[in-house]
């Protein structure tokens, strides 16, 4: 039992007095072994929504459950996977894939094995000694996904993961990503600010709007993706086919028509400002 | 020139020369040109050929070697007493607010009382034993360790803290494996500042409580007037505290080097 479920939920943030409302009334779930990808403009409440799941923040009303219970904290059940890859710097590539297996108390002689698979899974080889900073981008944002695999949770959350790469690293990932669903189906609820990644990788994809952060459209294409058969071409061939075209056609026009208010903004997607507040009070959670 | 191109810092090495030879002419020149009697400022040369001296000689006891290394096995115990409390008290208090807020009152007031203010006391629980000069290193030191300590872990990123937790670490793995090495810079950096003013409040310990020791064969110059003993005792403290500060800053550059530009 892996399946994810928002009943409910509503997010305010109350910011210098005032209250912000980022997500109003989300129902929304993620069938076991299902990938869901989530698409729309700057602060309409996606992260806010992920981190739910993860139980790094919690909603103002409404619940969330993961199998079937209800979220209170963070757990090695979900991994979750950063924009910012969240790498220890000072732990080697092999130390921070093992991270997690050391924490959830395997032993040394039992997570070298493990962690030498994932180095190779990931094209990791030869890596292992070396530490983040000497790796480029793409490699690290491989570490984060091998640091997730390693734990083998059935829930994936994963934040723009591939938003900090460039584009060719970016469509090599993807493709790895689809790989790896395919050898191990999980349930994955991805966000992106792509709407191509989501048409590609999902077989659901939910459109939001914002000011409050809803589901503005959920399209299912599954169906379309099992029948063409696309998690077996390689990404530029997919992007290639009419139903690919017309789905991200489909799906812009969304975002652009629930967008019409909203936009010009200049809300910033992430900024790195927003783990200042999250780290007080993390730093002061044992009270 | 080939020299100092391969080696950058060598290109300032002319200027810290000139500046050191600047610095002696000076003060040789003083007691010479009869500006000020030589019994109150002994020149470089004689300080140097008394530092040799008491290398070889005992004077208040013992060679200013042994005088020497009773010093830093003082300073050694005091510090590394500081460290061990005050490094991990400041990391619990960067993570545990109760901690911080049980501590932080106290602490705040005591760490402005100066280290020699300890020395009546001192006198009275240690007599003239080691505990004394340790008491007043560690009150010396045991502020810029906890301090700095502290800081570190509550600057700690957010970001890496919510990884770990998704990890499956618990708080103990937090501390040891997030929290800590984050913070290392800092608390190292720390430490530098702890020794440097530990060290400072020994002599000063020395100068009166003990009966061994650079301190102490510095009182025993000044009873003799023998104001050169005096000033390599001084210069036998400098040049300890720059090996000291040079060890640590050595660890500091080794601890930053996951820092990214
Ligand atoms: N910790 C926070 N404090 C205050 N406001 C926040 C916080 N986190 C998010 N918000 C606000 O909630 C809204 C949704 O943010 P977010 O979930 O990051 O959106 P998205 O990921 O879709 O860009 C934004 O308006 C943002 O400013
Ligand atoms: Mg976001």
């Amino acid at each position: 039992m892996s399946s994810i479920r928002f009943e409910r939920i509503s997010r305010t943030f109350r910011v210098g007095g005032q209250l912000v409302p980022a997500l109003a009334d989300i129902d929304l779930h993620v069938d076991e072994r299902e990938f869901v990808a989530i698409v729309g403009p700057s602060g309409c409440g996606k992260t806010t929504l992920l981190r739910m799941a993860a139980g790094l923040d919690h909603p103002t009303s409404g619940r969330v459950l993961v199998g079937g219970r209800p979220v209170t904290g963070p757990g090695p059940d979900r991994a979750v996977v950063f924009q910012q890859f969240a790498l220890f710097p000072w732990k080697t590539i092999r130390d921070n894939i093992g991270f997690g297996l050391k924490c959830t108390g395997v032993s040394r002689a039992q997570r070298e094995p493990i962690v030498e698979r994932y180095l190779k899974v990931m094209g990791l080889d030869g890596h292992g000694d070396a530490y983040p900073h000497q790796l480029s981008g793409g490699m690290q944002q491989r570490v984060a996904l091998a640091r997730s695999y390693a734990l083998e949770p059935e829930v994936l959350l994963m934040d723009e993961p591939f938003g900090a790469l460039d584009a060719q690293t970016r469509i090599d990932m993807q493709e790895e990503l689809i790989r790896l669903s395919r050898v191990h189906p999980r349930t994955v609820l991805f966000i992106t600010h792509s709407v191509d990644e989501a048409v590609y990788l999902a077989d659901r994809v939910v459109a939001m709007d914002r000011r409050p952060g809803r589901v503005r459209e959920i399209m299912d294409i599954a169906q379309i993706r099992r029948s063409e058969k696309w998690g077996e071409l390689p990404v530029e061939e997919v992007m290639d086919l009419e139903s690919f075209n017309h789905l991200r056609t489909r799906i812009w026009r969304l975002l652009r028509r629930g967008d019409g208010e909203a936009s010009g903004h200049g809300v910033v997607d992430n900024p790195p400002l927003r783990t200042q507040p999250a780290q007080k009070t993390k730093l002061r959670r044992a009270q | 020139m080939a020299l100092a191109t391969q080696h950058p810092g060598l290109r300032w090495l002319p200027y810290s020369l000139a500046g050191a030879a600047i610095f002696l002419a000076v003060w040789s020149l003083l007691p010479q040109a009869g500006i000020v009697p030589s019994a109150l400022l002994p020149s470089p040369m004689a300080v140097g050929k008394t530092f040799f001296e008491l290398t070889q000689e005992p004077f208040a006891g013992y060679t200013i070697q042994q005088h020497l290394l009773s010093s830093f096995i003082r300073f050694a115990s005091g510090f590394g007493l500081a460290a061990a409390i005050g490094v991990p008290l400041g990391l619990l208090m960067g993570w545990y607010r109760w901690l911080d807020r049980a501590v932080a009152p106290i602490f705040e007031t005591i760490r402005f009382i100066a280290p020699i203010a300890w020395l009546p006391f001192a006198v009275l629980w240690f007599g003239t034993g080691i505990g004394g000069p340790i008491l007043i290193i560690f009150s010396g030191a045991f502020p810029a360790c906890l301090i700095n300590a502290y800081r570190g872990a509550r600057l700690t990123q957010g970001f890496l803290i919510e990884a770990a937790e998704t990890l499956g670490a618990k708080p103990r793995h937090i501390i040891t494996e997030v929290v800590m090495p984050s913070a290392l810079p800092s608390i190292v950096a720390g430490l530098r500042i702890g020794a440097g003013v530990g060290w400072q409040s020994l002599i000063g310990a020395e100068l009166i409580v003990v009966s061994s020791g650079v301190g102490y064969l510095m009182v025993q110059g000044q009873g003799n007037l023998a104001t050169e003993k005096v000033m390599a005792g001084m210069v036998a403290i400098g040049c300890v505290g720059v090996l000291i500060d040079v060890a640590l800053r050595a660890a500091e550059r080794h601890f930053r080097r996951f820092e990214q530009a």
